[in-house]
């Protein structure tokens, strides 16, 4: 079990600078975050639409944004784990010990939950028949090309990763390339390649239709999809991937026994805890009279948060407010103490 | 303020006054209609604020932008007069102006 001093759930712009906030102050922190890498919405929602609204940042990306703050954080050498989401959290005297879905267990005083609106999972197929083939013929990434070889492939999507998908599983199996439109989304040399190999028979491109039933036992036989027109046509498929997108779930949060409004957590103001003495919630995950779902709330909610985590972990020591300017402590936690000398 | 009609996939409607200048989506929200979720905020990122629109309306609203488009993409259950209602912004020409929900956001 790793021990420490806070355990950050979300590595979006908010549950990072938490790790600044806890850093400064001597806290160390462990961030666990169900998507591959850190920045939350910020990265998987809008990486290269601009923010205006960074104090003293007149302009800046989701990813810029983002870089910047591991960056800003890098001093404190903080443990990240991704691909994991919490699942439980349990009780022990003063302290909180958290479970992963990959059976990680950490145990710390305080817990800053920085969950945005939730983990982001793959958005599915909305038949309900495709749900007894998940996992097992219908899929929505790809883990193992292997399982894809020689394979009769019903791709849903009009975005890149139905493209890419397309034309890396087009060498050796037959595609179809299903999306609801006419017009794909995608860089235009994939779209031309694309285009070509449909001259060679090797994908199909079928637009603009739905998927409208599934055909099969235990394997999937065929599908039928329906055009626009309401015309029906049926697809040899073994394989079925679909490419819409991530969206956002609250997951087991909503079982942790905190006080919650519809899908926010309800907190103080004073120091954003939950009605759970040491978890904390900041961000857009968490509510209070007047809030307001910006990043820049997030900043000042998670800063105070800080400050009773520091209270929570170190009992027997007295809280001190200092600035960075002027506080040699915290330039040396920042690595920046020779500077001046 | 303009009455919007919301209608849910089980045919039950809620028809409310909705404040000019708000989006259909935010008018949703603050009145507690279910079956819009409205995730993101609004900042046209998630399409769970995804709505049918009566189409005598389609027409008599901006037309929606390519980023739009692409979101609704991702919707549940897209159909020709899918929008997203944070992208509808609500005015005097609107008085009546009617939405279905669909059967889930995501």
């Amino acid at each position: 079990m790793i021990k420490t001093d806070v355990i950050i759930v979300g590595a979006g712009p908010v549950g990072l600078f938490a790790v600044h906030q806890l850093g400064i102050k001597g806290l160390k922190a462990e961030v666990i975050d169900n998507l591959d890498k850190a920045g939350g919405q910020c990265i998987e929602l809008y990486p290269e639409k601009p923010i205006y609204d960074i104090p003293a940042v007149p302009e800046c990306t989701g990813k810029e944004l983002t870089d910047n703050l591991l960056k800003q954080i890098k001093p404190f050498q903080t443990n990240f784990h991704y691909n994991e989401r919490v699942d439980e959290v349990t009780q022990d005297k003063n302290n909180w010990i958290i479970k992963t879905n990959k059976n990680k267990k950490i145990i710390a005083p305080n817990i800053i939950i920085a969950g945005g609106v939730g983990s982001f999972e793959p958005r599915k197929l909305s038949l309900k028949d495709a749900e007894k083939f998940e996992g097992k013929s219908v899929f929505y990434s790809v883990t193992d090309k292997e399982l894809l070889k020689n394979k009769n492939i019903s791709i849903f999507g009009g975005g890149d990763s139905a493209l890419d998908w397309a034309l890396e599983l087009s060498k050796t199996s037959k595609i179809n390339l299903i999306h609801r439109r006419n017009e794909f989304r995608g860089a235009p040399h994939t779209l031309s390649e694309i285009k070509k190999l449909e001259k060679q028979g090797k994908i199909s491109i079928k637009t603009p239709c739905q998927i409208n039933s599934i055909d099969g036992e235990k394997n999937i036989k065929s599908i039928e999809i329906k055009y626009d027109d309401n015309k029906i046509e049926k697809l040899d498929t073994d394989i079925i991937l679909g490419f819409f997108g991530l969206i956002m779930k609250l997951g087991p949060i909503a079982e942790w026994g905190l006080n919650m409004d519809k899908k926010v957590i309800s907190v103080n103001t004073n120091n954003f805890e939950t009605n759970k003495a040491g978890i904390f919630a900041v961000g857009d995950i968490c509510t209070y009279p007047g809030k307001l779902k910006l990043i820049l709330s997030g900043f000042h909610e998670v800063a105070l948060a800080s400050v009773e985590c520091f209270k929570r972990a170190r009992p027997n020591e007295k809280y001190r407010f200092e600035f960075t300017t002027s506080s040699k402590t915290i330039q040396e936690r920042l690595g920046r103490e020779k500077k001046n000398d | 303020m303009p009455k919007i009609t919301y209608i849910d996939n089980k045919n039950n409607s809620k028809t409310i006054d909705v404040e000019n200048g708000l989006s259909v989506m935010e008018g949703a929200i603050q009145n507690n209609i279910t079956g819009i979720d409205a995730d993101c905020g609004g900042s046209m990122a998630c399409a769970t604020c995804h709505v049918y629109v009566e189409e005598k309306w389609l027409n008599k609203i901006p037309e929606a932008e390519d980023a739009e488009i692409d979101m609704i993409d991702m919707a549940f259950e897209p159909k020709k007069n899918s929008r997203l209602s944070c992208q509808i912004i609500v005015s005097d020409d609107l008085e009546g102006f009617t939405v279905t929900t669909p059967e889930k956001q995501s």
